[in-house]
């Protein structure tokens, strides 16, 4: 025997064993061996969705549907909310919990609603706002509102510092994070200067009958604990065409949250961009976010 | 028969090139909610085909659940209801316009706010980004008697990092139609 052929089969052994054994069906073993998302081809991406479902299934018994499908040509989403009429309700925290199967307890949330005094500091030192504001009735008398939530930055320095690349651009402008191949460095969660990446410490918990069967392998399928996730503008429902409106959008009891297409100089987005005055979140740090707030009075 | 379809192809392009270029019409432009009427109020000529129309502004009888407050010093009723037509209402020229597209009536006064809510910066809409879209009417969000939008009972203040762990249970509300999950915060 070679010297070469030896070792081969010496590192192929010794790797064979270092599986654990007593969980070796053919799901575990593809689960180990799955490529890396960007470099499958749409049948393997099919492949790797009916796994998942099937996975689901056994775990939840409820039938998930996980979709692969890939960004629509000609589309980039932008985002709008009117700090002139969010009245800080937090609709859109919990339609967004619903809508993308996020971890009942221990508990997540994509969205967060800040509160500001009228007057105090604000968007220079978010430091001052509060998160945790109790009110019978909102809007507050002489407080304001921002809801912030991932931006889907141009420039995103989340994506820049994943050491395993799990995180990355789509072209339809949606930051999104394979799951399977987060390790759950959280070296994301720290670049992100907006705190939209959330972490699964414990093991997410949804009960079955609460689970939103429609997911996307980039956006809401069943998570596990020990990765990062964040909003994905709804990937599972604007995705499509015709696509559906994002969540939060569809809840907002104001209509402060606008969604639509960049390059479609007749979307609500681009009319907003047009028409309005629209400034985008600690824009001195260059991320370009594609969310974009504004007064409308 | 290939002559016949190429001539049949150019009078089509011809008549789609010679169609004059019309802006969109007011009336088509959208698919728009129902009106949010009490129940049971409308048609308004159910009680009123029978009543002698009076003019004189006065303290009503009737729908005495209605505060106006909306300009009330220069406003009445028949302002923009009609009195001829109950189940109407009339623009400042006269001009008949039924309940559903009550967008016209107010975009008389406030106009800017209807040429945002036509592109969709003001308002709501649901439905399709890319498609099939419905739009609230002004009295969806604002009561026309009493405009000023109405506070709401915020949903729970979420979970402090230490507390994520102790949610005890999700209860579900309904909201226009649509069932979210919140935590409950009534379990003990």
């Amino acid at each position: 025997m070679k010297r070469r052929d030896f070792m081969r089969s010496a590192a192929l052994t010794i790797g064979g064993l270092l599986m654990p054994a007593n969980k070796s069906d053919a799901s575990m073993w593809e689960t180990f061996f799955q490529k890396y998302f960007r470099e499958m081809t749409p049948q393997e991406k099919k492949g790797v969705a009916k796994r998942l479902e099937k996975e689901y299934e056994a775990k939840t018994g409820v039938k998930i549907n996980v979709k692969t499908n890939e960004a629509l040509p000609g589309v980039k989403y932008g985002y709008g909310l009117d700090l002139s009429r969010c009245i800080g309700c937090r609709r859109c925290v919990y339609a967004c919990a619903t809508e993308n199967n996020l971890s009942r307890k221990p508990q997540m949330h994509y969205i967060t609603v800040l509160e500001f005094k009228n007057g105090e500091k604000w968007i220079s030192d978010l430091e001052e706002s509060q998160k945790y504001y109790k009110h019978e009735m909102v809007p507050a008398p002489e407080h304001f509102y921002m809801p912030v939530q991932c931006q889907q930055c141009d420039n995103p320095p989340c994506v820049k510092v994943c050491p395993t690349k799990a995180t990355w651009k789509e072209p339809d402008g949606i930051v999104v994070v394979d799951y399977n191949w987060c390790i759950g460095c959280r070296y994301c969660m720290a670049a992100c200067p907006y705190g939209a990446r959330k972490f699964n410490w414990g093991e997410p918990t949804v009960p079955p009958e609460q689970f939103n069967p429609d997911t996307h392998y980039l956006g809401n399928r069943p998570k596990f604990k020990g990765h990062v996730e964040k909003c994905t503008f709804c990937i599972q429902r604007t995705r499509e065409n015709p696509g559906r409106y994002p969540a939060c959008v569809e809840i907002c009891p104001a209509g402060a949250r606008k969604f639509g297409n960049l390059l479609d100089p007749n979307s609500e987005i681009s009319q907003c961009i047009e028409k309005k005055r629209v400034f985008r979140l600690k824009e001195e740090l260059n991320t370009h976010p594609n969310f974009l707030y504004f007064f409308s009075m | 028969m290939k002559g016949k379809i190429c001539v049949a192809a150019i009078v089509v392009l011809l008549t789609l090139c010679l169609l004059p270029d019309v802006p969109m019409a007011e009336t088509d432009i959208v698919t728009t909610t129902k009106p949010p009427f009490t129940p049971g109020i409308f048609p308004c000529s159910a009680c009123h085909a029978a009543m002698a129309p009076n003019k004189e502004r006065r303290e009503l009888t009737f729908h005495t659940e209605i505060q106006l407050k909306h300009a009330q010093e220069q406003r009445w009723c028949l302002d923009c209801h009609d009195a001829a037509n109950r189940d109407m209402l009339h623009l400042a020229n006269g001009d008949l316009i039924p309940f559903d597209k009550s967008y016209q009536l107010c975009g008389q006064c406030h106009g800017n706010t209807y040429r945002d809510w036509k592109t969709g910066i003001h308002g709501k809409r649901v439905g399709y980004w890319n498609g099939g879209k419905t739009y609230s009417l002004c009295v969806d969000c604002h009561n026309p008697h009493s405009p000023k939008f109405k506070p709401l009972k915020p949903m729970p203040v979420p979970a402090k990092p230490k507390d994520i762990q102790n949610i005890k249970g999700t209860t579900s509300v309904e909201i226009e139609g649509k069932k979210i999950y919140i935590p409950n915060e009534n379990a003990k």
